[in-house]
């Protein structure tokens, strides 16, 4: 039998509501940032640039590879660009694959060409690997700094670190007895603690333990302050005595340039999740039964990726820039490697006999740089809804 | 207590300091509630109604707040005392809640076929496809049509009813034992509260749950509950069954708040209205916390905390002065 309310119940869904046109949030997205012209032109630029690198990988490696970029020619030095070679002159396997130099040769016959192609995977790479190595640990960090930061680290953690790191420092420096015994202790301390944590609400009984149980530092406090003392290194220089340090391979530059460039996007992330965390999805998925890790990263991360998205690209502008200093003031990717910077750097002393040395990796390096801000701001005013009334 | 209680809270206390003092927020709150029973816990806004369910789940912010006191029973263990990874098990699984803002509370970058299946999907761990299957039978217990496409959703192309719906299906996924209800229907239009209550009571029945109910809405309370517990600054005032307290109120202020309902006969005449407003739960006077408000303190209501009166067959309320004078 069927009662009055339910049938009225099942009533309400006889007829359906007209469906609004069913857009995915992709396309909306491309509508809006289709309107932004410039932003489409570094949208251009930059998979131009990505299919080159890419291509250009293929091409210059290899045992044969199509264009040599290490193949010298010392009868064909500073040739300008599109210039034909002098066939003479050259063995068959020298000759260019294109039949003329397309962006001249360098001080020792090099194709210019060759060089650009092998050094836009360099920066390529570079920028989304120190990129990527940043933003990772800005979303961790930032995601603490933002999920956890009202826990405090008490005063016993403090001393567990400094017995753990000055343990492991005498074991290190040959005291192995006496750093051995500090580690064990700490060890120690946190099975025993381990084993003994209940949710008791007992309150310290003696005043040493009182002192141990004391709010030191919130968790937000400490992360925002380490972020505060990694801004204020210049890090340029930064980058520069730490390269100067460590054997020159591509590899440091990416893990330095990394590690010096994850703040903004820690601040970034923090300020998301101090007011996601705030919102009832978060509490209503916290009923569900949800733990805090997937609560981070699975409902809080996605909503708070696209000021990250907007830095990362911006950023990997930045390190791209950052790497062809370095290569320009010699402390990049070691020699027979090309890169835009050290095209530019070898370039310099020939600047009026063959200004195409510097102006050609200079205006590569301008263009790249240049796409990816304006790909990066059009991004941010098609992701922030509160800038997007300004078109 | 009866041996079909489900879940009994005793003596709770929840303390937020603010500034340097502190805010009694629920202070000393005791209420149970039985097997396939509908209770509603009633009172103006800023009484402890969602600090008392939240502490339930295990969900108030230590820190900052506190619980100061008391036990949650729920199948032989104090939730009070479990730890994180126990209390996720049982969130969401033995006992959910469906918030107030259904705008708000699901999350706007996935479908709520995801979030429907998540639940399932961490207490059940199901394989994909059958999580699926049994989110459109959720989708489809809850009233909402063509699940199956509904599923690719995302939150803001349904309207408020609908994701209402949808929250009360996430809280139906695993079959829980009780479904606290937090204001449900205030973020929506009386049209689909009437429905989204119908949706509660034909819920209860069917899966045989307990719901517990917060509302501020006598209306409601009247539609849909079994008990009623009336809450006023952070304690139970009255408690008794739907008819006890419409129609025999015996503490002031539920006669009071019943006296505030509009209705036909007191129609063109003024309504009446408890004077002064709840007190801040950081300042709270001494005694009954009402007395400041009710028209038959005595001056020792100034001093004295008030002890629960028995009326008989579950019905007490909190007010000595009216038991003894005998109900005015």
């Amino acid at each position: 039998m069927m009662n009055i309310e339910e049938k009225t119940f099942n009533q309400d869904f006889q007829f359906q509501a007209p469906l609004a046109p069913k857009q995915t949030r992709l396309q909306a997205f491309w509508f809006l940032f289709k309107q932004n012209r410039l932003a489409i032109v570094g949208l251009f630029i930059f998979i131009l640039f990505f299919c080159s690198a890419l291509i250009g990988l293929f091409l210059t490696s290899g045992p044969e590879p199509i264009f040599d970029p290490a193949l010298i020619r010392l009868q064909e030095k500073l040739r300008p660009p599109l210039a034909k070679p002098n066939l003479d002159s050259l063995r068959p396997e020298e000759v260019p694959t294109l039949d003329f130099y397309l962006m001249g040769t360098d001080d020792l016959g090099r194709d210019v060409f060759a060089r650009m192609l092998q050094g836009a995977w360099v920066s390529l790479t570079v920028g989304f690997v120190a990129v990527g190595i940043a933003v990772l640990i800005g979303i961790f960090m930032g995601g603490i700094a933002g999920y956890f930061g009202q826990y405090h680290i008490k005063v016993d953690h403090i001393l567990l670190t400094f017995i753990l790191v000055s343990g492991a420092g005498l074991v290190a420096g040959k005291l192995i007895h006496f750093g051995a015994l500090l580690l064990l202790l700490g060890l120690g301390h946190i099975l025993y603690s381990i084993l003994t944590k209940k949710r008791s609400r007992e309150k310290a009984v003696s005043s040493w333990s009182a002192f141990l149980s004391k709010n030191a530092v919130s968790v937000d406090t400490l992360i925002m302050r380490i972020v505060d003392i990694m801004l204020c290194f210049p890090s340029f220089f930064l980058i520069l005595t730490v390269v100067a340090l460590l054997p020159a391979s591509i590899y440091n530059i990416m893990i330095v340039i990394g590690l010096t460039s994850w703040m903004g996007t820690t601040r970034f992330v923090r300020a998301e999740f101090l007011s996601l965390r705030e919102q009832d999805f978060v509490a209503a998925v916290k009923a569900l039964g949800v733990s805090n890790f997937r609560i981070i990263f699975r409902h809080m991360m996605p909503n708070a990726v696209a000021p990250v998205l907007v830095s990362a690209t911006i950023g990997i502008a930045t390190a791209i820039l950052t790497e062809a200093g370095l290569s320009f003031l010699g402390f990049g990717v070691p020699p027979p490697h090309a890169t835009w910077g050290n095209i530019l750097s070898d370039g310099k002393r020939f600047i009026f006999d063959a200004p195409w040395l510097t102006f050609i990796p200079g205006v590569a390096i301008l263009i790249v740089v240049l796409s990816f801000n304006l790909f990066g701001e059009g991004l941010r005013d098609t992701l922030n809804p509160r800038l997007r009334e300004r078109h | 207590m009866t041996n079909d209680s489900l879940i009994s809270v005793e003596d709770l206390k929840v303390y937020f300091p603010v500034g340097d003092r502190i805010a009694r927020a629920v202070d000393g709150v005791s209420f149970e509630v039985r097997r396939e029973e509908t209770i509603c816990l009633v009172g103006e806004s800023g009484c402890g109604k969602t600090v008392s369910a939240l502490s339930i789940l295990g969900l108030i912010p230590t820190p900052p707040g506190e619980i100061a006191g008391g036990q949650i029973l729920f199948a032989d263990q104090n939730l009070l005392e479990l730890n994180e990874a126990d209390m996720q098990k049982i969130r969401g699984n033995r006992i959910s809640m469906v918030f107030q803002e259904p705008l708000t509370s699901l999350n706007p970058v996935f479908t709520i076929g995801d979030q429907i299946g998540e639940a399932i999907s961490i207490h059940k761990k199901l394989e994909t496809e059958a999580v699926r299957e049994n989110c459109i039978q959720l989708l489809t217990d809850v009233g909402i049509s063509s699940p199956a496409q509904r599923l690719k959703d995302y939150p803001h192309q349904l309207s408020g009813g609908q994701r209402q719906r949808v929250m009360i299906a996430m809280a139906l996924a695993c079959d829980p034992d009780l479904i606290i209800a937090d204001e449900p229907t205030t973020a929506l239009d009386v049209t689909v509260q009437a429905q989204i209550l119908l949706l509660f009571r034909s819920i209860q029945k069917t899966r045989s749950m307990s719901v517990l109910y917060i509302t501020h809405d006598l209306g409601v309370v009247a539609n849909i509950a079994d008990r009623v517990y009336v809450m006023y600054a952070g304690i139970i005032t009255e408690q008794g069954n739907t008819a006890q307290i419409f129609h025999d109120a015996r503490h002031p202020y539920t006669q009071g708040l019943l006296a505030s309902l509009p209705s036909r006969s007191k129609r063109g005449t003024r309504l009446h209205s408890i004077p002064g407003a709840v007190p801040n739960p950081a300042h709270k006077p001494g005694g009954c916390p009402f007395h400041p408000r009710c028209p038959y303190a005595i001056p020792t209501c100034r001093k004295e905390y008030p002890q629960m009166c028995d009326y008989g067959q579950g019905h007490l309320a909190r007010c000595p002065v009216l038991f003894e004078g005998g109900g005015l």
